[in-house]
């Protein structure tokens, strides 16, 4: 059963101190960086764009294609920027893969620096999570003493400096542009586009964006080839991708797969769900994408299986919840999140989730009418592509999905004045068997 | 051909069905507003830079241009248009029309229904596009997000967040256009909400003009808040008095009384931004030291008393006839383009003399002449059009270089002309100074070090500079200041000779650039024309319809204060005039205009009336019409705001005063002297020669480098407490070996000694020219120049305590 599993980030975690630069090379690490240099910019991104390979931040553009758009006769330094700001709810994927092995960062980053012709890169991490960014700071310290780092690298001539940057701790940092103007030392909030980071990001000058993942996983395809990564996944979603299963689930954890593996087959390699529960809800990548159902278990999970579905495949922050939890409640915990996290910069997203969330909240308590489900979604409706950027969007998504799929259950609360599930009955310590 | 070349910059596109061509990279909502569809907005303003913030502009787009349509609602306020673009606003589009809906509801769930208390009901963006583009009823329930309220973000200006929608145009015109970025956004989500630093107030001279493009009534001003609604507020277009920029104002008035000013839209001179001291300074003119009633000197207790306007005139063209030709005039350079033509009529055909002076200033060692000769040859009958430069060279100057004028103190709208110049098309700004300037830096300007004094080397090396490669792209800017520097005003129009650069006079005062025009001088009749010329006497005599004007030139400020003193004069008529610009100390002043007969013209009671045998009130800008001419040489007319029965202009005064000396001037009211103005008309015949003074050296020692800041002690800044309180705190900047050779630490009060006096100011270092400091001339906590001295003095410094 295990022979579905493609462990190629997640390789090496279970080695020995599998975060320092020796336990990296002994596994063939900084190899692929070796093949790089002897290769131009040019065959690297054709490489890169061969190989399928999509960003694993959650948007899917091909990674290849964002390199070539980096316009070479602009005088100004080329910058590449690591998007490590890690904070969807659900989404833990680039934090255990920086925690376990950064090296394979850090390699990345040289190699796709090398690519797009930059020497300067950045890491721009959550504050939140020291203990990762100490551990990426020693990596970076690491990779310097070795050579991989600094001025004329293995004699290639290549010069590139990598900084490890801290984050302050706001979910619109992992917005490229916002990130950007953080970097910067303004306050994050995101950018007019156009113009578009390729053509004036870091510092007005060409900068590519990628996620964490996407630059892991670009030592393995320089290693194996083009071909070999896309040998993996689907049609237009190749290669393979760390798939975070969290919540009622045996053995939550990454599982790193195939892209177009379904949830059922994940399901079973987690143990299964919760001992006597079924699945009742599930995101696909977080909170930000419509909730799925039981009924979408065999849903291939890349780009397009899951679009069809009606969502959208994300960060494969998989969050399974079953019969016990109250779609309500979860949801008005979303909208706080989101409401929290609002950066302030456009009105439908500032106000609105300001209103979804006391709106949600007195739903919960069993006050309302049915009425009040139609409000709620004409609220998301004058949210939902009517914000600046894709926050506002995201924190419509539970709502509107929920009420598609569990109307009944918000009524079910106007009908008893409350909540109808005890949620003492969802958490971890309850006790066998509970039930709603 | 030219028509093809226009057409080929145009873009085609459809909006609600209607074609419409505009420039490429016109934006959406300004193509709509070329058809009069009106897209409902907030964040958005013309002179800031795009922000889709608010989202109230959202259009539908179901053609870019290339076919395809965008899925989702786009702001229109940053979306360029593109040929072939088909817009759907919310007149013709429902997604456009829900959209907006949408949007206005949610600004409107945390906004609080004050409207019938908020200064801006009734004329409020928010309130009115709610009506046009809202629900009539609320769907909101729930907590509306509060606040305590008001915060002061600056002595003057105030900030309700509960009201405010947080479209950041105050931020981003803090930022971008004044280049003050004192006010940013904290917090986030629906706390977003605009903040200051700790400590660091929003001290800056133009943050007036944040409440004016506030879209809600978040932003007031402690000096109008509450005061009135917009709908009891009658309405003028007028011209500030404060400077010689010529920008548009707006004065609001209720039951006779001004309540606030607003910007003008003229954007051709201030665009819509105005300084703080054209904003708030307005409650001068109503000062418990208001004249209102004609003031004679008893004969018999000496004392003055209130007379009427015909007895009044009658002494005072009484007391003139005595003194016949022994009378000066210093009118000021505050005064109408009307008033002052009848102050150089009333001094021309009346007395008979050319001893009138409106340069009531520090002037040097020549007393002015220099200058005189400078404003005669080359300032004199230039306008737009005319040979000057005006604020679109400014814009359009690949280089300016500017020579004793400090532009964020004595021309704001200059200086934010200087400073988008800069922004938007990289303009290099060079200044000759003592020092870099806050405003210098923001104009990204760069300083040629200069001591005071040495101004006049200064300019002619220009011309061999070349980082400052001034050409025929480029403008030079000199201030008031230069008048005190031999050969400076020579070696700037050399300058322009040899660089082919444009060259334009900035002066302080509104009515400065009108009073050349009108001969307010000893050299100068009206229309230019010299009185050295013969021709130019006998055509202005022949116009006005006398025998002959006087054909000698009479005596300057500081003559005419000479000859007073000295007993060579025997009247004085006065007005508008600082006494401490005089040169002459303030007992001796009180002396010689006893000795004198006086007649003051003023509004308010000086040292002037309080001396004077004649008091005769005239009105304040507002209380009459009139023009100022800007120092572009635009002509700024302006009507009356205020009807007070009691409040004459000059020229009705000076009127009184000729007809009772039986030697009218022929005119009695502003619009009969623009009249005859338009009718004597300018002189067509030969110009005199430009002055060609050689450059002195500098004085040795320490050199005091010093003006006038914007917010500072002058009488028309007078009765708004708030807006006194932002004025910069005065400061003593020295260079680095000075304040070595000091000893002390940074922010210690130190004594500077100077001609006059001694004044203590807490020290600051400086990127200062060796052998210079600096300091304001006119704090209202520490005047310089009158405890001091004027700019160009030789001072000491002594280090003080901490």
């Amino acid at each position: 059963m295990t022979d579905v599993l493609t462990p190629v980030l997640t390789d090496n975690w279970d080695a020995d101190r599998s975060w320092t630069l020796a336990s990296y090379e002994s596994r063939g690490g900084y190899g692929a960086l070796k093949t790089a240099l002897g290769k131009t910019p040019d065959d690297i991104i054709t490489a890169v764009k061969d190989s399928g390979l999509r960003g694993r931040g959650g948007a899917g553009f091909p990674t290849g294609m964002k390199w070539s758009f980096i316009p070479q006769d602009n005088p100004n330094p080329k910058y590449l920027v690591v998007n490590a700001d890690e904070s969807e709810p659900g989404t833990c994927k680039d934090i255990p893969l920086m925690m376990a092995s950064p090296h394979t960062l850090v390699e990345g980053v040289i190699i796709s620096s090398y690519a797009i012709r930059a020497n300067k890169a950045f890491i721009y991490v959550r504050g939140e999570v020291l203990h990762v960014i100490r551990r990426l700071q020693r990596a970076v310290q690491e990779a310097y003493l070795a050579g991989h780092l600094g001025q004329n690298i293995h004699g290639s001539g290549y010069d590139l400096d990598l900084v490890v940057h801290a984050g302050a701790g706001a979910y619109i940092c992992g917005e490229e542009t916002a990130l950007l103007d953080s970097l910067e030392g303004r306050r994050g909030q995101p950018r007019l586009r156009p113009p578009f980071p390729a053509v004036a990001g870091l510092y007005a000058s060409p900068t590519v964006i990628n996620n964490v993942e996407s630059i892991a996983s670009v030592p393995s395809i320089i290693g194996n080839g083009a071909q070999w990564f896309s040998s993996m996944g689907t049609e237009k979603s190749k290669g393979f991708g760390i798939f975070s299963l969290s919540g009622h689930v045996a053995k939550p954890g990454q599982y790193e797969a195939p892209l177009g593996i379904t949830l059922r087959k994940l399901i079973e390699l987690a143990g299964g769900m919760r001992n006597g529960h079924q699945l009742k809800f599930w995101t696909p990548g977080g909170s930000s994408t419509p909730l799925l159902t039981a009924e979408h278990l065999d849903v291939p999970l890349d780009f397009e299986g899951v679009g069809e579905a009606g969502s959208m495949l994300g960060t494969r922050a998989l969050q399974l919840f079953d019969e016990t939890t109250c779609v309500v409640r979860a949801v008005l915990r979303w909208t706080e999140f989101y409401k929290h996290e609002s950066c302030g910069k456009c009105t439908p997203c500032r106000e609105g989730t300001w209103w979804l969330t006391q709106t949600l909240a007195r739903l919960e308590k069993g006050q309302g009418s049915a009425e009040d489900l139609d409000l709620l979604l004409d609220q998301c409706d004058n949210i939902l592509g009517r914000s600046f950027c894709a926050l506002g969007d995201g924190a419509t998504s539970p709502i509107t999905s929920s009420i598609q799929y569990f109307r009944e259950e918000y009524l079910a609360h106007l009908e008893q004045g409350g909540c109808p599930f005890d949620p003492a009955a969802s958490a971890v310590f309850a006790r066998e068997g509970a039930n709603a | 051909m030219t028509q093809e070349i226009v057409k080929s910059d145009l873009v085609t596109l459809t909006i609600d069905g209607i074609e419409v061509s505009v420039p490429a990279g016109t934006l959406v909502i300004r193509a709509a507003e070329e058809i009069g569809i009106q897209i409902p907005r907030f964040c958005d303003h013309p002179l800031l830079d795009p922000v889709g913030a608010c989202r109230q502009c959202l259009v539908d787009i179901p053609d870019a241009g290339n076919g395809r349509g965008f899925p989702k609602p786009q702001a229109s306020c940053t979306l360029p248009v593109a040929e072939g673009m088909v817009v759907n606003t919310q007149a013709t589009s429902p997604v456009a029309d829900k959209a907006q809906q949408g949007v206005m509801e949610f600004l409107l769930i945390n906004h609080p229904l004050d409207c019938p208390v908020c200064d801006k009901g009734g004329e409020c963006p928010l309130q009115n596009q709610a009506m046009s583009n809202g629900r009539g009823e609320t769907r909101f329930e729930e907590a509306k997000r509060v606040f305590p309220k008001p915060i002061n973000l600056s002595p003057q200006i105030l900030l309700d967040r509960e009201r405010c929608i947080v479209c950041q145009r105050c931020t981003r015109f803090a930022d971008e256009v004044a280049g003050d970025p004192f006010i940013a956004l904290v917090e986030r989500g629906a706390q977003q909400q605009i903040g200051i630093a700790e400590g660091a107030e929003f001290l800056s001279y133009f943050s007036g003009n944040t409440i004016q493009i506030c879209p809600v009534g978040a932003l007031t001003s402690a000096a109008y808040r509450f005061r009135s609604r917009p709908f009891d507020l009658v309405s003028t277009p007028s011209i500030t008095e404060h400077d010689a920029s010529g920008s548009a104002i707006r004065i609001d008035h209720r039951r006779g009384k001004v309540m606030r000013r607003l910007a003008g839209n003229d954007p051709e001179v201030n665009e819509e931004w105005i300084t703080d001291k054209d904003r708030f300074g307005f409650a001068w003119s109503r000062q418990d030291d208001r004249l209102t009633h004609p003031l004679v000197r008893d004969e018999e207790s000496g004392e003055l008393r209130a007379a009427s306007w015909p007895e009044a005139f009658a002494v005072a063209a009484r007391g003139l006839k005595k003194a016949k030709r022994k009378v000066g005039l210093l009118p000021g350079g505050r005064l109408t383009a009307e008033d002052a033509y009848a102050w150089s009529k009333f001094a021309r055909v009346t007395v008979r003399t050319n001893n009138i002076d409106f340069r009531s200033r520090p002037l040097g060692a020549d007393n002015g002449a220099e200058e005189a000769a400078f404003l005669a040859s080359t300032v004199a009958l230039t306008a737009p059009g005319h040979g000057g430069v005006t604020y679109g060279d400014l814009e359009a100057a690949r280089t300016v270089v500017l020579a004793g004028l400090e532009p964020e103190d004595e021309a704001g709208a200059i200086f934010l002309r200087l400073r988008k110049a800069h922004r938007a098309h990289r303009t290099r700004v060079f200044a000759i100074g003592s020092h870099t300037t806050r405003g210098l830096r923001k104009m990204g300007g760069t300083l040629l070090p200069t001591r005071p004094g040495d101004e006049a080397r200064a300019l002619a090396a220009v011309a061999e500079n070349g980082e400052v490669a001034l050409d025929g792209g480029g403008v030079i800017l000199v201030g008031e200041r230069l008048a005190t520097v031999p050969g400076a005003l020579s070696a700037a129009v050399r300058l322009a000779a040899t660089t082919g650069a444009k060259l334009a006079w900035v002066p302080r005062r509104a009515g400065d650039r009108g009073a050349v025009e009108t001969g307010l001088l000893p050299t100068l009749l009206p229309g230019g024309r010299p009185v050295a010329d013969a021709g130019a006497r006998v055509d202005l005599a022949a116009a006005w319809g006398v025998e002959s004007v006087p054909d000698s030139e009479g005596l300057d400020a500081a003559g005419i204060v000479a000859a007073l003193e000295a007993g060579d004069l025997e009247a004085l008529v006065v007005g508008g005039v600082d006494p401490a610009d005089l040169a002459i100390g303030k007992k001796a002043l009180k002396k010689t205009l006893k000795k004198a007969f006086v007649v003051a013209l003023e509004v308010r009671e000086s040292v002037f009336t309080e001396h004077a045998d004649v008091v005769l009130p005239v009105a304040p800008p507002v209380e009459k019409s009139g023009s100022f001419v800007s120092w572009e040489g635009r002509v700024r007319s302006f009507e009356k705001v205020l009807d007070v029965p009691n409040a004459l202009p000059d020229v009705r005064v000076l009127a009184g005063i000729a007809e009772e000396r039986g030697r009218p001037i022929g005119v009695r009211t502003p619009e009969q002297a623009a009249a005859e103005m338009a009718q004597v008309g300018p002189w067509e015949g030969a110009r005199p020669a430009a002055p060609d003074v050689p450059a002195e050296p500098a004085p040795a020692g320490l050199v005091l480098s010093s003006w006038k800041q914007l917010v500072d002690d002058g009488r028309l800044q007078d009765g708004d407490d708030f807006y006194r309180a932002t004025a910069r705190p005065p400061v003593l900047l020295v260079g680095q070996a000075t304040f070595d050779s000091l000893g002390v630490e940074e922010g210690a009060i130190v004594t500077l000694t100077g001609p006059l006096g001694s004044a203590t100011l807490p020290v600051y270092v400086g990127d200062l020219a060796e052998g210079t400091v600096w300091a304001p001339a006119s704090s209202r906590a520490v005047s310089v120049r009158h405890l001091v001295g004027p700019a160009g003095s030789t001072v000491t410094i002594e280090g003080g305590v901490r």
